[in-house]
């Protein structure tokens, strides 16, 4: 398996505040990982920091070989880097389906319409909803969105921050599902979720964060079983 | 009849607002700044037209393209050099560093046009030596600068709509100005679409620029100053960071402004467009067509 993304020793501040204390994990080509951790662990600002939107003050970050750097953020998604960021962040005043073209903002004109109906096909629901205001869309559909548009850029990386924050658990088997599907279809993918039972379970490898370190790492199965993450993720 | 003239002037009078307002509407929606140096621009873009025509003697369509070239690569200058470094700062340092470069300009215009009033050709848009339109036995004449200010406001509202409603680089500037981090992440350069904002704004400025001096023919270095606090009265008016409220801000106020000093008063018809605009703003306080959005923290 190849490595497709390699986070090395990276440290990462907010000001004088040192959120990501010397952080190393890899994401091999074809493999579900997760990153797990309390609020304020740092989850969020390694994806950002992958995602180029925050930068590291040493450390490197390389993705199929090439050395990020400090790469702009709009620089990374051609990479085939993508994030559905925390709290989703669609574009409120925008229709669906402009959401989804914007996650194709890099791509040829003549691809855009066969990705839209892959998406359109994937979440049906947001085939009647094309023409709304994305902003009016529930929460659900609005995550829906936010991976559709992700999706729409054909991330061979898809970086997911908290997906199924606020959903109902009928709308979290369902994001869940989606991120099997992506996967069996070939996607790599980095997920960062509260949610660690979950997360666990659809993972190969997961890595436990703890106020900007990491603390245990071991396949899925392993994590699962281990009494200190159980203890502290697990509830019990 | 008079009525009908006035409601022309007024109509020609707001298009020019409206054109001004569209500039500052659209930096305001990407850049979360309000461009006070942007009626500078205006007046930047009448010396060059100008200069080009009565200095060069070049015609008067060359002398609106270089203006309009010229003011382009100006805003995009005064983004860079003056705007730029302050993305991160607080909003009222980039307020103070706009007022700064208005005053700039207007010094810089001073020092190389001096402050003495010139006075701009009105001939560009007459048809031999025709004016305008006379109607009903010379009761109502329409100058033509009327029509084509109107004209043109309406070519440039109905292409902005489609710009931002429907090309991929527009629809990439309403992206950015919603979200700067998301847009980002979907691979659109922030920097250059901000870029192109105020290259946008600063052509259409030029163009204001132009029509405003051969309706209003005085040109000097505090030309610009007036018009564009009123065309940034009009895009608050209509609901800043919005393009059809910017048109209809515009037009609104150069009714207002021309029907009071016709039928109320001149000395106080500034003071009139602002006690409407107080009104507006207490009982829509996001404006006509803006939607209120609590400011983010
Ligand atoms: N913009 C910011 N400025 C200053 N500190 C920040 C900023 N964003 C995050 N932090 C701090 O960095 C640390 C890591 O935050 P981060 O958002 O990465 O955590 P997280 O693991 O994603 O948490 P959660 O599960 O709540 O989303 C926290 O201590 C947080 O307070
Ligand atoms: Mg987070």
């Amino acid at each position: 398996m190849a490595t497709m993304l390699k986070v090395n020793d990276i440290n990462v501040f907010y000001g004088a505040i040192h959120a990501v204390k010397g952080v190393s994990f890899e994401v091999n080509e074809g493999e579900v990982v997760t990153l797990i951790g309390a609020n304020g662990a740092g989850k969020t600002t390694i994806l950002n920091t992958v995602a180029g939107l925050l930068h590291t003050r040493t450390g490197t970050i390389d993705f199929n070989n090439i050395h990020l750097g400090h790469f702009p953020a709009h620089k990374i998604l051609p990479l085939g880097l993508a994030l559905v960021p925390e709290g989703r962040q669609i574009f409120q005043q925008m229709t669906v389906e402009e959401n989804l073209e914007m996650g194709a903002y890099t791509r040829p004109k003549n691809e855009i319409s066969d990705s839209l109906e892959d998406i359109f096909n994937r979440f049906p629901r947001l085939k009647e909803r094309r023409k709304q205001i994305a902003g009016t869309l529930s929460g659900g559909e609005q995550q829906m969105v936010a991976m559709g548009r992700a999706m729409m850029s054909k991330p061979k990386l898809l970086m997911l921050d908290e997906p199924s924050m606020g959903l109902a658990p009928i709308l979290v088997d369902q994001i869940f599902d989606i991120i099997q599907e992506l996967h069996a279809a070939g996607t790599t993918i980095l997920l960062v979720e509260q949610n660690a039972q979950m997360a666990l379970s659809v993972a190969d490898r997961g890595y436990v964060l703890e106020t900007g370190k990491i603390v245990a790492t071991g396949t899925g199965h392993e994590l699962l079983e281990d009494e200190a993450v159980k203890k502290a993720y697990l509830g019990g | 009849m008079t009525f009908l003239s006035h409601l022309i002037t007024g109509l020609s009078l707001g298009s020019i607002y409206a054109i001004i307002a569209l500039g500052y509407t659209m930096v305001y929606g990407i850049a979360k700044m309000l461009n006070f140096a942007h009626g500078d621009v205006i007046m930047v873009g009448a010396y060059v037209c100008f200069f080009a025509v009565t200095g060069f003697a070049l015609p008067p369509l060359v002398g609106i393209l270089l203006a309009i070239i010229l003011c382009t690569i100006l805003g995009v200058v005064i983004e860079r050099l003056a705007y730029k470094p302050l993305r991160q700062a607080a909003s009222l340092t980039v307020l103070i560093t706009a007022i700064g470069v208005s005053y700039f300009l207007q010094n810089g215009a001073q020092i190389l046009w001096s402050a003495s009033p010139k006075s701009f050709p009105t001939n560009f848009f007459n048809i031999g030596e025709s004016k305008g339109i006379t109607l009903f036995d010379g009761g109502l004449t329409i100058s033509y600068v009327a029509i084509v200010t109107i004209l043109l406001c309406l070519v440039i509202m109905a292409a902005l709509t489609f710009f931002t409603g429907k090309t991929k680089m527009g629809k990439a500037m309403r992206a950015c100005s919603e979200n700067k981090a998301a847009s980002q992440l979907m691979g659109i350069n922030v920097n250059s679409t901000i870029s192109m904002t105020f290259a946008i704004g600063s052509a259409l400025a030029a163009v204001a620029g132009v029509l405003m001096c051969s309706a209003y023919p005085t040109l000097m270095p505090t030309t610009g100053a007036l018009p564009g606090i009123k065309a940034f009265t009009a895009a608050v008016f209509g609901g800043i960071g919005s393009i059809p409220g910017a048109f209809i801000g515009g037009i609104l106020l150069g009714l207002i402004e021309t029907f009071t000093k016709a039928y109320i008063t001149t000395n106080l018809s500034d003071a009139v467009v602002f006690a409407v605009l107080i009104i507006v703003l207490l009982v829509k306080p996001a404006g006509l067509l803006g939607k209120y959005v609590p400011e983010k923290v």
